[in-house]
């Protein structure tokens, strides 16, 4: 199993966060995982971005046109990140606007769950279900329950959950 | 795999757990991107594990390394964390420490930023480590960095001499799963071997001193557990060899097996680029034709080779600046093989938001007092997250850690000697970067009579780089309370004689603060004017449960005019989708109702003002 993913957008949202779960989803499989994540003052507002390679990989850095899954919670990093997906890639994007890529309006669903900040596994969620991903559905949940602070873990798999259900 | 003992690490986690699994008794660090990770994980692994172990945020890196460095002349183990251009500040310990050289395994660690990301350069610290003439080691992982910082003690022990690793952002914030073992146990107590010759060494032993040096360095160099790693190709190319080291050989392998080269060419790892083992030397340039060096950031491997036929940097296949993606190492492994380029394939240069002060950052509020107040000032600033004062035009320069201080004086000695009229200079600085560099730089300011204002930021924390603490918070890298020194005491034993504290909420007071300063500067018996900005960083949670919460709306007054945009730049004011009107954006606006002063036709109204 080898796959490449990258998670976008833009500092505070919550980037770090999904990758992370990402890479603790690859080793409960039993995977190898790399990753990349953009740190510092990009932090403050800027535009970040994630990679992830799941599988015998060396390199933590995805290249252009070789990634097989983009997660984009800002919609308008897609303009950015675009060359990084390979051709018949997959990708997630937060939007209420449809285009060449799946999208789902993950804002408004994380606000109808009572939590804005659950943007980010909402956008997770619709992934997983649709993305064709090292992980299911169940070994996400199991992560996420892991990985969340005790007091956020049943709104995050709230907001997982709408994303799945997303029809 | 085996699950049990792999944890998922970031490269300065990785970093970390190594220090403490070598048994390791002391760390000293200040925090700086890519580098700020590396302590706390020291911390939070020694409490893990049970080890006992002094662990410092010192406040500079100087600092940091004289700490460690006696603790190694006890016989124990000692690491010391820092940035690229933390280096720079430690420099003046780090060579000499190569002369003294060490007791206890004596380990720097240095994080390089090729790009570079976050950084004022993009400087190599492998090429520093060869002319202080310490081994350096350059890890292509996160799991390899850990491995390192083990062999880093051993080797710095058995030649008593510092070891550097040299790690690079993409190393520091890479995550990897990593096998985790207990820490070793050395049960070392203090013991300092008094030895005049060697630790105050006067100018009359450093002849010896040093020719002990090179010696060391002769031997390490034949050291064979060092030597660079080959991974042997077919012999399809065997006039063919590729060199690298870092995350650059980390990619050269991906790319390689992408292009169906793996095992075909001749591959070396260069795990110690410094000192470069003298019969690699002698076997490249014998052994092969054409050579491709690829390593990150400056030609340090490359120079040693000493050989002009290289391809590399400075046969300029490899660019001389900036980082070596995997996009652009593919382009450079094409022409190498001599295989066609695609079309279009270079990468495209990446833009996007650009970073901003967060919502309600304390500092917005005084740079836009400062702006306001001084029209035609000049502002140095400094380095932190208060540098993106140069978004509302009230950041002129940044260099260093702490030169904004002293590049006031400079300033103002300048425009002054020529005709006695001088501008209004107003300096803005932060807590720590206070701590760190600018107390010598306000001390030289005061005596040679120089007139501006210093406006030091305190935010009561080091927050560009994950909140650290600094001395005046009192608390210390293990969360235990250390002895708290105060900025007021500082400036006044600095010789300061205009000193005030004011919160730069309150922009009034803040403004007329700023005034009287200005009238200080220039009055006849006046000086340098220091204002304490206070107000804690809103991404502290504690403190923000303590500040009044405003509601905030804009009224049908708002003329589109965008002059809260162009002069307060806060991310929670955006324009409508007609542009026509300004709106706030309540999904991040944290109600600090600064901005209804900053409305010029007073459309933007704070209610309510409860706490959280």
């Amino acid at each position: 199993m080898k796959q490449q993913i990258i998670v976008s957008g833009i500092g505070g949202q919550g980037v770090l966060f999904l990758t992370r779960l990402f890479a603790q989803a690859a080793v409960e499989e039993g995977l190898d995982v790399l990753t990349s994540e953009t740190h510092g003052m990009a932090m403050r507002g800027g535009t970040v971005v994630s990679h992830l390679k799941v599988g015998p990989f060396k390199s933590p850095l995805i290249r252009m046109g070789q990634c097989d899954v983009g997660l984009f919670i800002n919609a308008s990093n897609l303009d950015i990140y675009r060359n990084f997906i390979r051709p018949g890639g997959r990708s997630f994007v937060n939007t209420d606007i449809s285009g060449e890529y799946y999208n789902i309006d993950a804002t408004g669903l994380a606000k109808e769950c009572g939590s804005l900040l659950v943007t980010n596994l909402v956008l997770l969620g619709y992934a997983v279900k649709e993305g064709n991903l090292f992980c299911d559905e169940g070994v996400m949940e199991t992560i996420i329950r892991k990985s969340s602070q005790p007091d956020r873990i049943e709104m995050n798999l709230k907001g997982f959950k709408a994303g799945v259900s997303r029809n | 795999m085996d699950q049990t003992k792999q944890k998922i690490l970031m490269g300065n986690e990785a970093i970390g757990r190594g220090v403490v699994e070598a048994g390791c008794t002391l760390t000293a660090s200040y925090p700086g991107t890519p580098a700020s990770e590396i302590l706390a994980s020291v911390v939070n692994f020694s409490r893990e594990t049970e080890i006992k172990m002094h662990i410092e945020w010192s406040v500079n890196e100087k600092v940091a390394y004289e700490v460690a460095l006696a603790n190694s002349y006890t016989g124990k183990r000692s690491a010391v964390a820092m940035k690229q251009v933390g280096l720079n500040v430690a420099s003046d310990p780090f060579m000499r420490s190569a002369y003294l050289g060490v007791k206890g395994g004596f380990v720097v660690i240095v994080a390089d930023d090729p790009g570079p990301h976050s950084s004022q350069t993009e400087q190599d610290s492998r090429l520093f480590a060869l002319s202080a003439k310490i081994p350096v080691f350059d890890p292509a992982s996160p799991r390899e960095a850990k491995e390192m910082v083990r062999k880093a003690f051993e080797l710095s022990e058995k030649y008593e001499i510092p070891v550097m690793l040299r790690s690079t952002t993409r190393i520091c914030h890479a995550r990897q799963n990593v096998p985790c073992l207990p820490p070793e146990r050395l049960e070392r107590t203090a013991d300092f071997e008094k030895d005049p010759g060697r630790w105050v060494a006067t100018p009359q032993f450093l002849y010896d001193l040093h020719h002990r040096l090179n010696d060391k360095i002769d031997k390490i160099l034949e050291e064979e557990d060092f030597s660079p790693l080959l991974i042997p190709g077919d012999g399809s190319l065997s006039k063919y060899c590729i060199i690298s080291s870092g995350v650059a050989f980390a990619h050269t392998c991906d790319l390689l097996e992408d292009m169906k080269f793996s095992g075909k060419i001749d591959l070396f790892q260069v795990t110690m680029p410094y000192p470069l083992n003298k019969k690699f030397i002698r076997k490249i340039n014998s052994g092969y034709k054409k050579i491709l060096v690829i390593e990150e950031t400056y030609p340090v491997i490359e120079m040693q080779l000493t050989n002009p036929e290289i391809n590399g940097r400075n046969s300029k296949l490899i660019p001389n600046q900036g980082e070596l993606t995997p996009d652009i190492i593919q382009d450079v492994l094409k022409k190498f093989l001599e295989l066609p380029l695609e079309a279009g394939a270079s990468p495209e240069q990446i833009k996007g938001k650009r970073p901003t002060l967060c919502p309600g950052c304390p500092h917005r509020a005084a740079f836009y007092a400062i702006k306001e107040t001084f029209p035609e000032g000049i502002f140095p600033s400094d380095i932190g997250c208060y540098t993106l004062g140069m978004n509302l035009g009230a950041v002129d320069t940044c260099h260093c850690m702490g030169a904004c201080i002293s590049q006031g004086a400079g300033f103002y000695h300048a425009y002054a000697q020529d005709n006695g009229k001088f501008p209004t200079i107003a300096v803005t600085i932060g807590d720590s970067t206070f701590f760190h560099a600018g107390i010598p730089g306000l001390i030289n300011a005061v005596f040679q009579k120089a007139r501006f204002i210093v406006v030091i930021l305190d935010n009561s924390t080091t927050a560009m780089t994950g909140n650290q603490p600094t001395p005046e918070v009192g608390i210390m890298a293990d969360g235990t309370r250390g002895t708290p020194v105060l900025i007021p005491d500082l400036v006044k034993a600095c010789g300061v004689r205009f000193l005030k504290e004011c919160d730069p909420y309150d922009l009034e007071t803040f403004t007329s603060y700023l005034k009287e300063a200005d009238q200080y500067c220039r009055s006849e018996d006046g000086g340098v004017a220091v204002i304490i900005s206070k107000h804690p960083c809103v991404l502290d949670k504690e403190a923000m449960k303590a500040q009044p919460v405003y509601s905030m709306r804009i009224t049908e007054d708002c003329t589109g005019c965008e002059y809260c945009l162009n002069n307060f730049e806060c991310p929670a004011l955006v324009s409508d989708s007609d542009g026509e009107r300004v709106i706030i954006d309540q999904n991040i606006c944290i109600g600090c109702g600064v901005c209804q002063h900053v409305c010029p036709v007073g459309a933007i109204i704070a209610e309510g003002g409860g706490k959280k």
